[in-house]
């Protein structure tokens, strides 16, 4: 199965969705990032119980904030897929692309230029 | 414990709109616990102030320092020697630790992150709800350890009003009538006589009704 996806996305490894804090999703956006999306295993397949659901809930929490600061909740998205589901994987990864570029960049980054 | 609910971003972002140099103050204690002005909060505020003002490119320093109370003077006093790099600080305490605050550095604008709302408890986390005014003059030993002033809407002392209906309070269905939980609690303690026992008129002085409170204890002042 030699899928492709996009090249500019960089993985993140983490023992669980669970451990993805609100924080290291807002310091993503701080240090440049242009979309953040988080992949989990399915709702109710999670092997913490509720890593998966804490996830999402804090993907939320993003969304929230960064649509009040003007930079746009599309740019940071839950998704769910099984370990056995890489074609899958190789989609979302597109979707969140095609997403990200018809978004433009991460527009703190423009603020950042213009105060330099 | 003190149950804040955090302010909206929005009023943060306009009341800090003139200032450059901004320390975000979190307190380790009741506002950690309702998740509205501890260490991760003032993390994530911070994270979005700063996204704010880069948006805006506008050059803003904005740092987070969390104190373990900011109703105390030691504490305090532990930022004395960097206050004066900031020329305003967004406190996340309640509104004891913003009052304190700006006692204490007296020409620092302090605005606040929180909104403070009422003494409470954690039911689960997410929810929490209130069950003491601080009143001043305790009854609880009466009232089956239910407070009828903190959660009869009324603050009745002797009984329910007309109001009550199937357990709820007439103002809303989903707040419990105080005294039908007192009487509930009476009944399962086999202490329903003393529900017959005329509550005196309650002393409200020790209430907010007479002006800010003070507690004095010379046994333990040095």
């Amino acid at each position: 199965m030699r899928l492709n996806y996009p090249t500019d996305i960089r993985i993140v490894r983490v023992p669980c969705t669970g451990k993805v804090d609100l924080l290291h999703l807002l310091r993503a956006f701080e240090k440049g990032a242009d979309g953040v999306y988080v992949v989990g295993c399915m709702e109710g397949d999670c092997h913490f119980n509720s890593g998966n659901l804490r996830a999402r809930k804090r993907v939320e929490q993003a969304q929230a904030i960064l649509d009040t600061i003007g930079i746009g909740s599309q740019r940071v998205q839950m998704y769910n897929l099984s370990s056995g589901e890489g074609p899958l994987f190789a989609q979302y990864a597109t979707e969140m692309h095609t997403r990200i570029l018809e978004l433009g960049p991460n527009p703190i980054r423009a603020g950042r230029r213009e105060a330099a | 414990m003190i149950v804040a609910d955090r302010k909206p971003v929005e009023e943060i972002i306009e009341q800090i709109k003139d200032h450059d140099n901004i320390l975000i103050l979190g307190c380790n204690e009741c506002v950690t616990v309702c998740e509205a002005g501890g260490k991760k909060e003032v993390g994530v505020l911070a994270s979005a102030l700063r996204m704010h003002a880069m948006k805006a490119g506008r050059d803003v320093k904005i740092d987070e320092v969390t104190l373990e109370r900011q109703c105390d003077h030691e504490y305090l006093e532990e930022i004395r020697d960097r206050i004066d790099q900031y020329d305003a600080v967004v406190s996340l305490a309640c509104g004891v630790g913003v009052q304190f605050m700006a006692e204490k550095y007296h020409d620092m604008p302090i605005y606040p992150g929180v909104n403070t709302t009422f003494l409470g408890a954690t039911e689960k986390r997410g929810l929490w709800t209130e069950r003491c005014q601080a009143c001043g003059s305790c009854i609880l030993a009466r009232t089956g350890g239910i407070c009828p002033v903190a959660r009869c809407a009324k603050r009745l002392l002797n009984g329910p009003c007309g109001g009550s209906s199937k357990g709820s309070c007439e103002i809303n269905r989903e707040v419990d009538c105080a005294w039908q939980l007192i009487i509930d609690r009476l009944k399962a303690l086999g202490k329903l006589d003393e529900y017959e026992e005329i509550c005196p008129i309650k002393d409200w002085s020790t209430d907010r009704a007479g002006g800010p409170r003070k507690v004095v204890r010379e046994d333990v002042q040095l």
